[in-house]
Formats: structure tokens, C-alpha cells, sequence
């Protein structure tokens, strides 16, 4: 009985990894940008230009199946970064409003945009994908009782997706250049009195932001779908920039908060699988939508919200002052 | 070493001339586009003038596709003007065409007017109450408008997908044969179609009238009533508002509500003028909430621009529908939009400063190259439609 109720919460616990990855990757990449000061809401957008690229090379490209990936997902990063150029050229170069733009970044490459159209163009619709992520049996650990499955028996973008993280944190609190980063963020002004380069941390950071985003998309066609459909990430860049605020600006607790939001995301399916129908579907398909905007509801009331780790120059162009 | 050099005064003609060399940058980016992905531009911007204007029918159809444009764009434009970014004027029509639906199937045996009357009533009320959530949060736990807007786009889909795939609600057509294949709404009485205008060989929608009524009424809003200065100063800044006793919570609870009621006067339309029954494909497929947003943003928020533009954002999207195929993929109506946008906004700069070019060596960094007369400064201010 006991062993029943262990498997099913192991199940929960890999299927709830499966659907935070795409948030842990556009999430990180996020919080980079924001760090920065630019808030880059095209991360939908950036994302579903990542899935439908990382697709196209999985089906053009012959070759041994982990060169296939790893091209898939760089090329998916180079599609997130080509876009989040777009982004920081209108607003840091053309000082253009960073919301209007973000949401023109995502129409733009969205689901009706560019990603499609890609798409259509080279008729990926109703192709079967070619070259999956399969879990690796990480130092031949994955029969170890629990922890086993978790966490040695994932895929390699799963594992790329810790190292992210655990990059982020040692990169933004254990170096001069995140030390830096945080600073363009929370003062502009005083970065650049101190020699620091506003614009350049600004745009690499946004394209790092956009790699990242483009890396989370590769995910939904390298592993979670096996096809590609037009708009198939279904917010999932909006519930990373959530993500990003609930999280307040850290890696750490960013991974933890996108578990937490793929296992909203599959526990539908989980529990239709196991023939609990009585709740109809499209609660579940809505459920996490409906819990982001009850985490944004609680950190925004919670009392010690007094913009906790918001960075003070998000979304505020920076213009040197000269007379 | 390029700079740009804030510009004391913006001469009434670049407010004009910006935007339209930007339509034209537009223009030659994305027939840039269209040859590298190997479409000829040439043909295909021809056969987008050909699907909605000059072919019979065409203009018709344009009118069609810009009704609800007009309506999410209003609603956006509103609510940007005063920095509330509603973005959820997608979820807001689709609530106001199942609230217009709903009032439309209940009322069947009113006369005609008063039906449609009844319906507009719901689908704004509709509309209004699935805004005032987010409206309510932002304005009393300063929760982000944004995400959460965007968010109930979804959650609104879901409720609609359940109303007619998975319920036995009041909306779904529970009786015909095909039906009972084929899941779809209640077809409504004749009596709730609304009236359309007919001028030669061309059909005006009512709602079109309707909205272009809407966009007066917006206009004279914002420009000559309390309401709208109050708006104009909370959206230039928020504390001189609050200093100033303007009870910013009601403004955003209150505007939130507005944008969302105009946004389901969308979807009412939507019902009465078009589809007559609640079509939940039919409404997410089309995506009116997110090109709003394009229609907003291109017409600067100004409600009577929005008539201009959502002509322009009507004429894209009609010929996205008619053109279907190999040829006009999809999602070139999208990428379009996208082109166009980030064209207009990065042209914004050209209107607040001048680029001016200065040799590297010349490190002069006293003086402006323009030498501000100090009287100029409060012109400068004006633009904004000002806080003095």
C-alpha cells in the first residue's frame, strides 16, 4: 500500500520536473534580464520561437541523436537571443516603452506570429518529432529507492537545467560581473559613475534572457510534446515571468517555484489518467493559471512585500544626463 | 558617435511624419522578410490590397474583421493611457460574448431593440466584472496587472470550452443532431441579430457604428471631462495624482472596469452581429484581444487613431482569413502586426529627440549642439498634455 502511494508521488514528482523545466530555463533567463533593469515581457514569444527552431533541426538534420539535440537546442537558444535583440534595440538603444514592446515581441514570434509561420512554411505541423531527450541512468544511481528516479534518472536539458541554476546563483552573488549586473539594476546612475557599461550589461543580459527562454521552448518540442502546434507553450512564458516575481529576483527559489507550477500543470493529467473524472478538464487546464495569479495575489499582500527584491530600475530606461 | 539630444519643442509635423516613414520602414522590413522565407512581396502585398479592399466583398469583410478590433483596441487604449495594462481584453470578450449570448437566449421573446439592448447590457456587465478582478487586486493589493490579466485570458477560454464541450449549460445546443456529434452553442432568435447598415454594395456592422460612437464618447473623455484629466495626470505620475486628492484606487478599479465593458461589448457584437450563437474556437482562433493590443499601441492610445488603425490591423487580419494557404501562411498576420509595431515604436524617439552625429575626437561635453532657451521648458511639457 505504502509502496503504491510512494510510486504515485514519484510519478507526481518527475511529470511535475518535466513541465517546470521549460519555467526553470525562460525563468533564469528572466530574472537575468530583469536583474538588469529591462523587463522583457516577449518571453512567450522568445519561447515558442525556441520550440518550433529546435524542432525544425530535429527533422532536417541527420546524425547521431545527441548531436541532433545539442545543435536543436543551440539553434534554439540563437532563434530566443535573435528575439530578445529585437527587444533591447527598441528599448535601451530606442529607449521605447519596455511593456509595449515585450508584448510586441510575443504577437510578433507568438502564436499567430512568426513561430507559425515557420512552421507552415516548412510544414512541420503533423510531422512526428525524430529525436527525443530519454532519461540517462546518471551514474548508474537510478534504482536507489525515491530519490533514485528523481534524481538521477532524468533527461541531459534536465541536468543542464540544474547547472543553470546553480550557475545563476554563484554568477549573480559570487562574482564581480553579477555584482555588477545587480547594480545596473538597482542603480544605473551609480554603475555607470563607477565605470560600469549600463547599455552593454543591459543587452547582454537581455540576450542571455532570450537564449535562456529559447532553450525553455526546446524543451516542449525535444520532450514534452513529440509534434509540433502553433502557440504550444500556453503561457508558459507568462507563468516564467511570474515565476521571476514570486521567486523575488532568486535562482533558488525560482526552481522551486517551477516545480511547483509543472506539477499545476500535470496534475490533471495525472489524476484523469487515474480515472478521477469528476472534475472536468478544463479546471485542471485552467488550475494553473488560476494558482499563478494566487501566488502573485499573496506575495504582492503578504507584509513584507515592500518591493523585496524587486530591482529598483526594472523597466526605467537609463539616460546619461549630459549638458 | 551618434547621440540622440532630448528636443525642446516637437513641431506638430513629425507627430505625423514619424509614424507614416515607419509604416513605409514597415513596409520594406517585412517584404524584406517575405523574400528571405522565398514569398514575392510584391504579389503578396497585392493580394492582402485585393482581399480586403478592391475584390467584391472584400471592403465588407474588412468592415467585419475591424469591428472587434475596434473594440479590444478601445479597451486597451483607455486603460493604457493611464499606464493600467490591461492586457486581458481577450478574456474580457470572450466573457462579454457569453454574457451577450446568455442575455440572448434568455430574452428570445423581447421585441428587437430592446433585445439588443439587453444583450450589449450583458455583454458589458460581463466584461466588466471578469476586468474588475484584476482591477480590484491591482488597485487594493498592488497585485501586476499584467500577469494577472493575461492569466484569466486563459481561465475565460477554459470557461467558455466548458460551457459548450463539457457541460449541459443553458448556452449549449443540446437538441439538434449534430449536436449531439458535433458540441456547439444555441443558435439565438432572429430577433438578436443586430441591424447592419447597407450603403450601395457595402454592409457597415452595427457594431462598427457602434463603436465609432464609442471611440467620440472615449475621446471626449480623456480630453474635457474630470474623469479623463484625472486619468491623464495619474498616468504622467502617480504621486503628483495622490497629492493632488485624486483617489487613485477608484480610478484604476473603475477604468479597469470600463476597458473590460468595452472589451465585452466586443464579444456582444461579436454574437449579434456575426457568429449568433457562442463559438468558443471561432473567438480564441481569431486572437481580437491580442491584436487590440497592436491597435492600441499603434494609435498611441488616442480613441479616434484607433478608428484609423484598427482599419489598417482589419485589413491584415481579413486577409490572413482570405488568404489562407501555402502562400499567406498564417502567421504572417502576427509577424506583420509585430513588424509594424516595433517599427512605430522605435520611430518614437525621432519625435522626443534629434540624432545628431559628432566627430569621436571632438570630446566636447559642455553645451548642448542646440542652445535651449530657458523659456522653451515648460513648451516642452506640453506634448504630455500637461501637469503644470
Amino acid at each position: 500500500m505504502t509502496g503504491i502511494n510512494a510510486n504515485i508521488g514519484i510519478s507526481i514528482i518527475m511529470t511535475a520536473i518535466l513541465y517546470g523545466t521549460p519555467l526553470v530555463f525562460a525563468g533564469i533567463g528572466e530574472l537575468f534580464a530583469e536583474r538588469s533593469g529591462v523587463l522583457n515581457l516577449g518571453v512567450e514569444g522568445m519561447m515558442l520561437m525556441g520550440a518550433v527552431m529546435a524542432f525544425f533541426v530535429s527533422q532536417d538534420m541527420t546524425g547521431p541523436s545527441w548531436l541532433v539535440l545539442l545543435v536543436a537546442v543551440l539553434v534554439a537558444m540563437i532563434a530566443g537571443a535573435v528575439m530578445a535583440l529585437i527587444h533591447a534595440f527598441v528599448t535601451i538603444t530606442l529607449r521605447a516603452n519596455q511593456i509595449v514592446s515585450g508584448l510586441t515581441l510575443t504577437i510578433f514570434a507568438g502564436a499567430i506570429g512568426l513561430s507559425s509561420f515557420i512552421a507552415e512554411d516548412n510544414k512541420l505541423g503533423g510531422k512526428a518529432g525524430k529525436h527525443q531527450f530519454v532519461p540517462l541512468n546518471l551514474f548508474g544511481l537510478k534504482h536507489l529507492p525515491v530519490i533514485g528516479p528523481i534524481l538521477f534518472n532524468q533527461s541531459a536539458i534536465v541536468y543542464a537545467s540544474w547547472v543553470v541554476v546553480g550557475a545563476a546563483v554563484i554568477y549573480l552573488y559570487r562574482t564581480r560581473i553579477g555584482l555588477h549586473l545587480r547594480s545596473v539594476g538597482e542603480s544605473p546612475q551609480a554603475a555607470d559613475a563607477m565605470g560600469i557599461n549600463v547599455t552593454r550589461y543591459r543587452y547582454m543580459h537581455v540576450l542571455l534572457g532570450g537564449a535562456l527562454a529559447g532553450a525553455g521552448g526546446a524543451v516542449f518540442t525535444l520532450q514534452i510534446a513529440t509534434n509540433w502546434i502553433d502557440g504550444m507553450t500556453a503561457g508558459a512564458g507568462w507563468i516564467a515571468i511570474a515565476l521571476v516575481i514570486y521567486s523575488f529576483w532568486r535562482p533558488d527559489l525560482l526552481l522551486l517555484g517551477a516545480y511547483l507550477f509543472g506539477a499545476f500543470t500535470s496534475v490533471g493529467f495525472d489524476l484523469q489518467a487515474r480515472g478521477v473524472t469528476s472534475i472536468p478538464s478544463e479546471f485542471w487546464s485552467a488550475l494553473p493559471y488560476l494558482m499563478t495569479i494566487v501566488a502573485l495575489v499573496a506575495v504582492s499582500a503578504s507584509s513584507i512585500r515592500r518591493r523585496l527584491g524587486t530591482p529598483a530600475a526594472l523597466g526605467v530606461p537609463y539616460v546619461r544626463e549630459e549638458s | 558617435m551618434i547621440r540622440f539630444t532630448a528636443r525642446e519643442n516637437v513641431p506638430r509635423w513629425l507627430n505625423f511624419a514619424v509614424p507614416l516613414a515607419a509604416v513605409v520602414v514597415a513596409v520594406i522590413v517585412a517584404g524584406v522578410v517575405l523574400a528571405a522565407t522565398s514569398h514575392n512581396p510584391l504579389t503578396t502585398y497585392q493580394s492582402i490590397i485585393q482581399a480586403s479592399i478592391t475584390q467584391p466583398g472584400a471592403f465588407s469583410q474588412t468592415l467585419v474583421s475591424m469591428t472587434p478590433l475596434m473594440f479590444t483596441g478601445l479597451a486597451a487604449a483607455v486603460a493604457f493611457r493611464m499606464r493600467l495594462w490591461n492586457i486581458g481584453g481577450e478574456g474580457q470578450l470572450y466573457m462579454g460574448a457569453i454574457g451577450a449570448a446568455g442575455v440572448g437566449l434568455y430574452f428570445h421573446s423581447l421585441p428587437g431593440p430592446l433585445l439588443i439592448v439587453a444583450m450589449i447590457v450583458g455583454g458589458v456587465l460581463a466584461g466588466m466584472l471578469w476586468a474588475s478582478i484584476p482591477g480590484a487586486l491591482r488597485a487594493y493589493l498592488n497585485t501586476n496587472e499584467i500577469l494577472t490579466t493575461l492569466m484569466l485570458n486563459y481561465v475565460a477560454a477554459n470557461v467558455m470550452y466548458y460551457l459548450i464541450f463539457d457541460s449541459n449549460s443553458y448556452w449549449r445546443d443540446l437538441t439538434s443532431p449534430s449536436a449531439k456529434v458535433f458540441p456547439q452553442g444555441k443558435t439565438l432568435s432572429d430577433a438578436a441579430t443586430w441591424p447592419a447598415l447597407q450603403l450601395g454594395n457595402v454592409t457597415i456592422p452595427f457594431g462598427l457604428l457602434f463603436a465609432i460612437g464609442l471611440a467620440l464618447l472615449l475621446w471626449g473623455m480623456i480630453r474635457a471631462t474630470r474623469y479623463g484629466y484625472e486619468m491623464r495626470v495619474l498616468a504622467d505620475s502617480p504621486m503628483v495624482g495622490r497629492y493632488g486628492g485624486i483617489r487613485t484606487r477608484r480610478k484604476i478599479l473603475s477604468l479597469m472596469a470600463i476597458s473590460g465593458g468595452i472589451a465585452g461589448i466586443g464579444g456582444a457584437s461579436q454574437v449579434g452581429d456575426f457568429s449568433h450563437v457562442l463559438d468558443p474556437r471561432g473567438l480564441e482562433q481569431a486572437g481580437f484581444g491580442y491584436s487590440g493590443i497592436v491597435v492600441a499601441a499603434l494609435a498611441r492610445y488616442n480613441p479616434i487613431a484607433v478608428v484609423v488603425t484598427s482599419f489598417f490591423i482589419g485589413m491584415l487580419v481579413n486577409a490572413g482569413f482570405a488568404l489562407q494557404g501555402p502562400n499567406f501562411p498564417i502567421g504572417l498576420t502576427g509577424t506583420m502586426e509585430g513588424i509594424l509595431l516595433f517599427c512605430v515604436l522605435g520611430a518614437e524617439i525621432f519625435t522626443r529627440y534629434r540624432l545628431t552625429v559628432r566627430r569621436p575626437h571632438a570630446k566636447v561635453r559642455t553645451a548642448a549642439p542646440v542652445s535651449p532657451p530657458p523659456v522653451a521648458v515648460g513648451q516642452a511639457t506640453t506634448s504630455h498634455g500637461g501637469v503644470s
